[in-house]
């Protein structure tokens, strides 16, 4: 419709528009996405902490082990991690101007956000679960 | 950009900083902290699932004047970061592009920041009971 005889791009193209990268705006849209679910999960880990700041070793595991804290710090972990790998991964992208050094740093931030949520999970499992 | 003898923009010398600029650029710097922070919260949930001796080191740690200072950057970061996020969100919803409502909205986050950190540690601190 639009662009007419200049446009080199495909009806197809467009109507997906999915763009260069091939992903539109799917990257953009999910660090909005993990944005709103981490608001309420953040107030209520730092208020929780606050509220066992002064809990022992005992009190610390079975305040973890409880099944509402347990779930609430499990979705606390994915969107933490989730989000923190889409945004350094734009700020790695905007100031890192090497092809190579790029993608390594990325895909290092990626990595390492993905051994920090699995080593974050594994302890809460074994919190609840565990001896 | 073959031309290297042309000055950078910003000239950072002579650059008048603005608000919104350098709340834009403490965004970014306070993401990146917090995505570093995350250690020590990984740290301390390894350590309490390794048992009470781990949990004994962590604590003694986290309780130091290092691990406090830590605690209080990381508590200032995750206020900015989340309350400026919310100011980033209505801006991607559209609202509040004008340059007076970008001002105010700035300031607000300054102040919320400030507000919670403080409310968030004297509260920690009565939590403890009085004690250090």
């Amino acid at each position: 419709m639009s662009g007419g005889d200049r446009s080199f791009r495909t009806e197809l193209g467009r109507v997906r528009g999915l763009g260069a990268a091939k992903e539109g705006v799917h990257h953009w849209w999910m660090q909005r996405v993990s944005a709103i679910g981490l608001l309420p999960l953040v107030l209520w880990f730092v208020i929780a902490l606050i509220d066992h700041t002064a809990a022992d070793y005992a009190a610390t595991r079975a305040w973890l082990a409880s099944p509402l804290t347990f779930g609430l710090m499990v979705l606390l972990i994915g969107a933490t991690f989730y989000h923190a790998q889409l945004g350094l991964q734009v700020v790695i992208e905007d100031y890192i101007h090497g092809e190579g050094g790029k993608i390594a740093l990325v895909l290092l931030t990626k990595l390492a956000s993905l051994v920090l949520a699995l080593a974050a999970v594994v302890a809460l499992l074994v919190i609840a679960f565990g001896h | 950009m073959s031309s290297p003898q042309r000055p950078l923009s910003p000239h950072l010398q002579i650059y008048r900083w603005q608000l919104t600029s350098v709340m834009s650029i403490l965004h970014r710097i306070t993401g990146v902290a917090l995505a570093v922070g995350t250690l020590l919260l990984v740290y301390w949930l390894v350590a309490t699932a390794a048992g009470p001796a781990a949990f004994a080191t962590a604590h003694e740690f986290i309780g130091s004047i290092l691990g406090r200072l830590l605690l209080f950057g990381w508590t200032v970061a995750l206020f900015y970061h989340l309350a400026n996020g919310i100011r980033h969100l209505l801006w991607d919803a559209g609202r509040g592009f004008e340059l007076r409502t970008a001002y105010a909205s700035g300031w607000t986050v300054v102040i919320v920041t400030a507000a919670l950190s403080l409310i968030a540690w004297i509260a920690a601190y009565a939590s403890r009971g009085g004690g250090m």
